[in-house]
């Protein structure tokens, strides 16, 4: 057990991969445990979701119009929070003039995003993009840039949630009198999907499009288990996120287990052992 | 247009007799309100004076929410006036303390009673966090339902009977002019309603209140007049008498009947117990 621990920090210090991989899922856990909670009071993990996956066209349509008119600035990150901050606008939009058709716009949104983004990835001039790290994430591709970038995100995501956290608790607990006391519902909505849809962002690059959404929603659901405070919830999703990156990356790393995946995996164990280990309620 | 119907049979005027008459602090005339084709309220007049406890009943579909939507400005009426303080409801929101059944709320969701009653507050809030003025005068909302103590309890703990005093607290906490209960006793166990009751029969001598209610208790202990809403309305006094009652409650086969009249030949529906 010392000697796993010790291989590990030593990977750490010596391999820059394994460093910034760790310093990334660690900051990224402080947006994602916050964003997380308030996902899952709300219970928008569906938008969520749909966000997520849509985030594939805005890559596909990064790398397409990047390489055809050689636009070397145009990052796939860049692409993602565009498409990301677009299917907010939609999503937002049509679910507050259509609430009956809302599952449907939001599923047509979800399959839009997909399709868009391996049509653009297949007529993509030049070499074949490696899909996988974009569906399923690769943590160990993270850059010095990349932990930098997570950072800013999280720092404008953590100060958002920070200056608005009452308005924002407000309109998920009582929207129609959070209106009456002079809190858009609505403005507050669209500040919470932006919020999800940057933090989406941030961990697609850890666990990819596909399973991004359960690591934002798994730990803060497991956290809601053992505590009724909203902030107690965010600092146990905090923690939780903070430990399954860790942890995963470390075993991923000496068992040669793919990253992403295994990391999801121990969110989804630490969500089930809440169900052995929750505290009895009176 | 009609005149607002007179306050003659007030049981507990709150003024000395002589006195000027108090301005009316909310004002309804002539109003109407159709969802689409669907007319819920017709030609409705009635006023509330300042300190005035009014009951409203009413059979379901007869156009009880409707109203307390309208007096909240969430709804806009189809023809008609309703000014709530000489303003326009949505100008004269931050006046209302509005009070829903807490039945609605996810019980599980994660908040502290303190927090639900610092919404009262929101307004005062810019970003951060509230203000210690605001945390005192929540703090005193809670102590006058009788919840001092409850700050920090979760929502999920309390009872069914202590939500609804949160959320009277909550609506107390933006120091309004005019109470708005919309059925406060719905779903609340009987022994826990009494403090409840308790609680409004003491806010009644500082405030004026507004309630929709099926609960003729409350009417009775907290009421000094009732308006009967079905499409139209008709204020009675206190005490009800049965007979009064009975026709108020049974009323809503005879609404039924009049819609498909009305549907049939466009003949509107009065108010049916008169």
């Amino acid at each position: 057990m010392t000697d796993f621990f010790a291989d590990f920090i030593d990977a750490v210090k010596t391999v820059p991969l394994i460093r910034y991989a760790l310093l990334a899922g660690i900051v990224s856990s402080l947006t994602f445990g916050v964003v997380g909670s308030l996902v899952v009071v709300r219970q928008i993990g569906y938008v969520a979701s749909a966000i997520a996956h849509s985030i594939l066209g805005g890559i596909g349509a990064s790398v397409y119009y990047s390489r055809v008119y050689d636009l070397p600035w145009l990052t796939p990150m860049l692409g993602a929070i565009a498409a990301a901050l677009l299917s907010v606008a939609v999503i937002g939009w049509a679910t507050l003039k259509f609430k009956e058709r809302e599952d449907t716009i939001i599923g047509a949104i979800w399959a839009a995003g997909m399709a868009a983004g391996l049509l653009f990835l297949h007529y993509a001039p030049g070499k074949a993009v490696n899909l996988e790290s974009f569906i399923f994430g690769n943590i160990l591709l993270t850059s010095k840039s990349d932990v930098i970038a997570t950072l800013i995100l999280g720092v404008i995501v953590m100060s958002l949630v920070a200056l608005f956290y009452h308005k924002l608790v407000a309109v998920s607990f009582d929207e129609e009198f959070a209106g009456l006391r002079g809190v858009s519902s609505k403005a507050y909505y669209f500040l919470l999907l932006t919020l999800t849809a940057l933090s989406v962002v941030l961990m697609v690059r850890v666990a990819g499009l596909i399973l991004s959404q359960a690591l934002l929603i798994l730990p803060a659901a497991t956290a809601s288990r053992f505590s009724r405070s909203l902030w107690a919830i965010m600092a146990g999703a905090v923690v939780i996120t903070a430990l399954a990156n860790t942890a995963g990356l470390a075993l991923s790393y000496q068992y040669d287990i793919p990253t992403g995946p295994f990391i999801v995996f121990l969110a989804v164990v630490f969500y089930a052992l809440s169900f052995l280990l929750r505290r009895k309620r009176a | 247009m009609s005149e607002p119907t007179p306050c003659t049979q007030r049981l507990n005027p709150p003024d000395p007799a002589g006195a000027p008459h108090p301005p009316h602090l909310l004002e309804c005339r002539g109003l109407s309100f159709a969802y689409g084709r669907s007319r819920v309220l017709e030609d409705v007049s009635f006023a509330v004076h300042r300190g005035e406890s009014l009951c409203v009943i009413g059979p379901n579909g007869g156009g009880k929410s409707t109203l307390a939507k309208l007096v909240l400005g969430l709804l806009e009426p189809t023809a008609g006036q309703l000014t709530v303080l000489g303003k326009s409801p949505r100008e004269a929101r931050t006046a209302l303390g509005y009070v829903p059944q807490a039945m609605r709320f996810d019980p599980q969701f994660p908040i502290a009673a303190l927090d639900i009653v610092l919404m009262g507050r929101l307004n005062h809030l810019k970003v951060g966090a509230f203000s210690k003025k605001c945390r005192e005068v929540a703090r005193a909302a809670l102590d006058e339902v009788g919840l001092s103590g409850y700050e920090r309890r979760p929502f999920s703990d309390l009872s069914g009977g202590e939500r609804q005093r949160v959320m009277v607290a909550r609506a107390l906490a933006c120091e309004p002019e005019i109470l708005l209960l919309d059925e406060p006793t719905a779903n609340i166990d009987l022994s826990i309603e009494a403090q409840l009751l308790e609680t409004l029969a003491a806010l009644r001598h500082r405030m004026t209140i507004l309630m929709i209610t099926h609960d003729l208790d409350l009417v009775s202990s907290i009421g000094d007049s009732v308006l009967c809403v079905n499409h139209r309305v008709h204020r009675h006094s206190l005490p009800l008498s049965g007979e009064t009652i009975k026709e108020i409650y049974s009323s809503r086969r005879r609404l039924e009947h009049d819609r498909r009249a009305r549907d049939q030949h466009g003949d509107p529906c009065l108010c049916d117990h008169d």
